[in-house]
């Protein structure tokens, strides 16, 4: 409990400053119970400063404190509302340290990712005492989860109502990024769907712009999806951007997106927590799928010191209530390392995770039954690396192949094809229970015989790979025993 | 046209063997395996005609495979399919479903549009087959 | 998917340089390993023992002989085992099945036991489901079909039974790949029921016979079962029980080993009682010791009537 003021011979409720360690918010012997959130941060202090007074006060200044004792605290149950950091260990070879921070269940707003945010990062991290600051896990308990909705309709569900199993999904961002008109823009979204993709996307800046406005863009994508269906049978979407300045202008977007036929709208980050809470809630009640986009998460993710996790953001998301997620690729254009990756993955679809230093998952988390969310694998990826996708990322996910669809020399519809067909001899040989890791480039180049279309896809892209050092590795790496 | 539902149907016809593969695939994983039969291929009908009850507790794919024959002689121009499912906690759902015959002559859909105000459509698809009644579609 | 030592890989190697290695092929299929583990668990039965060794080697040359490409149609494999309850032969059946696994003649090497109940049904049109159902159950493995004759009732002509008969003929055609049968049951009422079903005869590749065991077998097996229940005989309740056997063997429906673990419980029964009705302190060894009158008081002793059979 509340310390004494030993260290620095000041009792606890004396005016003036009093050392974090001092005030109750180190505190080595604290058992977390089952109902505490769970934080691990990653810090550097600066210079003179101990570590476990730096992590007492991220504790502190992430609850209850401010920077002087107060007289006010006296009136409250202060020792429930106080973050306890329980544990602090160093970083071998680093100067960092991991911070084990407990807070109580009663800080929280039930069901509300704003608050939760703002609890815990809305502070913090502008602290002059450290160098750096990054929000590395959180866990959730199962008395908060259930708080929250959680996926419009998950995994599962998405799978029933697209009414398609047993191998990844795959669709692609319409390019050019910009400029289009609404007319060949749907051209696109014809083509591609047309051609064997399930899925086309508006990119994240697609919004309502001069040179195409929503409403018109809408039309012309479902002329495009409603086409494709007839062509083929199979039930197509494409990915309505209702991101909008107000939430006004959002819902109406979305309800249009729902009036003519769509199966599916989307989302960017950007928005901001609160509305894709109410999104998510709205395609929940209006029957239609949540995408989505991550934009802008690399400016406070990427960097492995300073800023939050993207398995945090993974978790607030999946509570949040979104049916798909961007989470990164592993072998595409976009940074991600494949066992960091395998972590936001695990964090999205799994149930039950345990902790894992390999993975960088610091806690267990327990989402008692909350549905998956579907996790998309976009920027950069071919149908030549098909098996590498198939063995980092697994069944259950989305990989969107922009470029590699439309950039096809035979034309869009080609290019669909060759990802479809790329797709299912992949699933088909891991079935059958070949290695296909191994065996990946035969198993292509053996579909490649029938399909022309394949055939020129593996022959344009074979050699491209987007091999840079990640900025973010977990700080365990799995080593052999012998 | 050739309808693309199911998991495999933009690679050729699988053989009697590389069904048989996917079959085992779905014994080894405790999925049990069901055959299903349809004349109406719209891409909302869910609930296909059942050929039998879910096959549980087969160690091999042979017993199974007899009963897909056995559905193709039933009905030579029908669609059939194949599934795989998966009972466990958090899945609770279709594991793997692809087609195992198609009909000779697959006349597809035409796409209805429904014009409304301001440019709105009301998209439905509408069946060649269904334009027969059940039973007489995809007919020599 | 060979693993080294396999069978297959064994198979696979023996071409090179122009000899077959018997010995290296015979040690991969592991086949004496399942030869050694019945000679173990079963007492007697030395020719049915021999007639697997047979079995085993003719399947192991017919695989070598078509791994080197020559002529090799499957060997029929169905097969009937005849003899007496309690002979062995479900156990003898259960060893078959990993042999003809081992060496690749079914894929699985499950068993399925059926009798007619699993095959017939009670009124039209449910015989077909229930014998399609088992058979899908054995596929892969080998259906071990119990007293078979009894699909067989000729004198009730509503009889289900001959559907069930045409469906497995076709089954063991059809899917002779797939599956393997064994029908079994007393000789006499089998060899009724082929002369009746020559259809069923022609497709049954081996018959093995399984003969009664001989007194002093059975006295063996009942040495190892009272040993293993950590009981001994001192020397004049074994000859007591040896002459029990001789008796009861001569009694109507005797089932061999089947009896003498029924006659073992019977007698447990009865020394448990008589060390009661003593009482007052005994040494350890009197608690698994069998004494002459736990067995004399058996029925069979009173005379040589065929009532005294229904032993309880």
């Amino acid at each position: 409990m509340a310390g004494d003021g030993k260290k620095s011979g000041k009792s606890r409720w004396s005016a003036g400053v009093t050392p974090y360690k001092e005030m109750g918010y180190w505190q080595p012997d604290y058992v977390p119970q089952d109902s505490d959130i769970l934080c691990a941060f990653r810090l550097v202090p600066q210079e003179g400063i101990e570590p476990d007074e730096a992590s007492a006060a991220v504790a502190g200044e992430s609850s209850t404190a401010t920077w002087t004792v107060v007289w006010t605290d006296r009136l409250t149950a202060y020792e429930v509302y106080q973050g306890r950091c329980y544990k602090v260990e160093p970083v071998h070879g680093t100067n960092q340290y991991i911070a084990y921070i407990a807070y109580s269940l009663d800080l929280f707003e039930e069901g509300s990712i704003a608050n939760l945010t703002s609890s815990i990062i809305g502070n913090v991290f502008g602290f002059k005492a450290l160098k750096s600051l990054r929000l590395e896990d959180m866990r959730i308990p199962p008395h908060y989860t259930k708080t929250f909705q959680g996926p419009a309709h998950g995994i599962v569900m998405e799978r029933e109502y697209l009414n398609k199993y047993g191998r990844p999904l795959i669709g692609a961002t319409v390019k050019p990024k910009l400029g289009l008109s609404a007319r060949n823009y749907g051209r696109v979204v014809y083509e591609a769907l047309r051609g064997g993709l399930d899925f086309t996307k508006d990119d994240e800046n697609i919004n309502s712009q001069p040179f195409m406005r929503w409403r018109d863009r809408f039309l012309f994508a479902m002329e495009g999806v409603a086409n494709a269906q007839a062509h083929t049978g199979e039930i197509k979407g494409h990915y309505m951007n209702v991101t909008a300045g107000t939430m006004e202008d959002m819902y109406e977007r979305a309800q249009f997106a729902k009036d003519i036929g769509s199966v599916i709208l989307m989302v960017d980050l950007t928005i901001g927590y609160t509305a894709i809470q109410s999104m998510s809630k709205w395609c929940r009640a209006n029957g239609m799928i949540c995408h989505l986009h991550r934009a802008g998460h690399g400016t406070y993710t990427r960097q492995k010191t300073h800023g939050v996790s993207f398995r945090v953001i993974a978790k607030w998301m999946r509570l949040a209530g979104v049916d798909h997620i961007h989470a990164g690729t592993v072998v595409g254009k976009l940074e991600g390392d494949p066992n960091a990756i395998r972590g936001f993955y695990a964090t999205l679809r799994e149930n039950k995770l345990k902790p894992d230093p390999t993975l960088g998952l610091y806690f267990e988390q327990d989402w008692v039954s909350m549905p998956g969310t579907m996790p998309v694998a976009s920027g950069g990826i071919h149908a030549g690396q098909m098996h590498q996708l198939l063995h980092y990322l697994g069944e259950d996910v989305v990989l969107q192949f922009g470029g590699g669809t439309i950039g096809h020399p035979d034309g869009i519809a080609e290019g669909a094809a060759a990802n479809r067909i790329a797709v299912e001899a992949i699933i088909q040989a891991r079935n059958a229970g070949r290695d296909y890791m191994a065996e990946g480039p035969d198993i292509l180049a053996r579909a490649a015989r029938f399909s022309p279309s394949l055939r020129k896809a593996l022959e344009i892209w074979k050699d491209i790979t987007f091999n840079f050092e990640s900025t973010d590795v977990p700080d365990a790496v799995a080593t052999l025993t012998v | 046209m050739r309808l693309t539902q199911g998991t495999f149907s933009y690679l050729p016809d699988f053989s009697d063997e590389e069904i048989t593969e996917q079959i085992q695939y779905c014994l080894d994983n405790n999925w049990p395996v069901a055959v299903e039969h349809t004349d109406d291929p719209h891409p909302r009908n869910v609930y296909w005609d059942m050929w039998g009850l879910p096959m549980f507790d087969l160690k091999d794919p042979a017993g199974i495979l007899a009963e897909i024959r056995e559905c193709r002689k039933a009905f030579p121009n029908q669609y059939v399919r194949v599934t795989g499912y998966d009972r466990r906690f958090t899945r609770q759902t279709t594991a793997l479903s692809f087609l195992v015959q198609r009909p000779a002559d697959e006349p597809g859909f035409r796409l209805e549009r429904q014009e409304g105000h301001d440019r709105v459509i009301r998209y439905t698809l509408h069946s060649y087959a269904t334009d027969k009644p059940a039973g007489k579609r995809y007919e020599e | 998917m060979t693993q080294p030592g396999s069978l297959a890989s064994q198979l696979e190697a023996s071409g090179a340089g122009g000899l077959v290695d018997l010995d290296a092929a015979y040690k991969a299929s592991n086949v004496q390993q399942v030869l050694d583990e019945l000679q173990q668990e079963l007492i007697g039965l030395v020719p049915v023992k021999q007639r697997l060794a047979e079995i085993a080697a003719m399947l192991l040359i017919a695989r070598l002989r078509e791994q080197q490409g020559l002529a090799a149609e499957r060997p029929t494999l169905h097969m009937s085992f005849t003899g007496r309850p309690g002979t062995g032969k479900t156990t003898v059946a259960v060893r078959m099945a990993r042999i003809l696994h081992q060496l690749g003649y079914v894929r699985k090497g499950h068993l399925v036991v059926a009798t007619r109940d699993d095959l017939v049904g009670q009124y039209v049109g449910h015989t077909a489901p229930k014998t399609k159902e088992t058979l899908k159950r054995a596929m892969g493995g080998v259906l071990f079909i119990d007293e078979a004759y009894y699909l067989y009732r000729p004198e009730n002509e509503r009889d289900y039974g001959q559907e069930a008969i045409e469906m497995l003929l076709q089954a063991m055609e059809a899917h002779r790949d797939d599956l393997v049968v064994i029908v079994a049951g007393y000789k006499e009422r089998m060899d009724t029921f082929f002369h009746s079903n020559p259809g069923l005869h022609s497709r049954v590749g081996h018959h093995l016979e399984f003969p009664d065991y001989s007194i002093d077998e059975l006295m063996a097996i009942a040495d190892l079962m009272v040993t293993r229940q950590q009981y001994h005989f001192d020397a004049a309740s074994r000859a007591v029980f040896n002459e029990y056997l001789v008796r009861r063997a001569r009694l109507p429906h005797f089932a061999n080993a089947r009896s003498v673990r029924n006659a073992i419980d019977r007698i447990k029964l009865r020394q448990a009682n008589r060390l009661l009705e003593t009482g007052g302190k005994v040494a350890l060894e009197e608690l698994a010791r069998i004494d002459t009158s736990d067995i004399r008081q058996s029925r069979v002793f009173e005379s040589d009537s065929d009532e005294a059979a229904d032993e309880r």
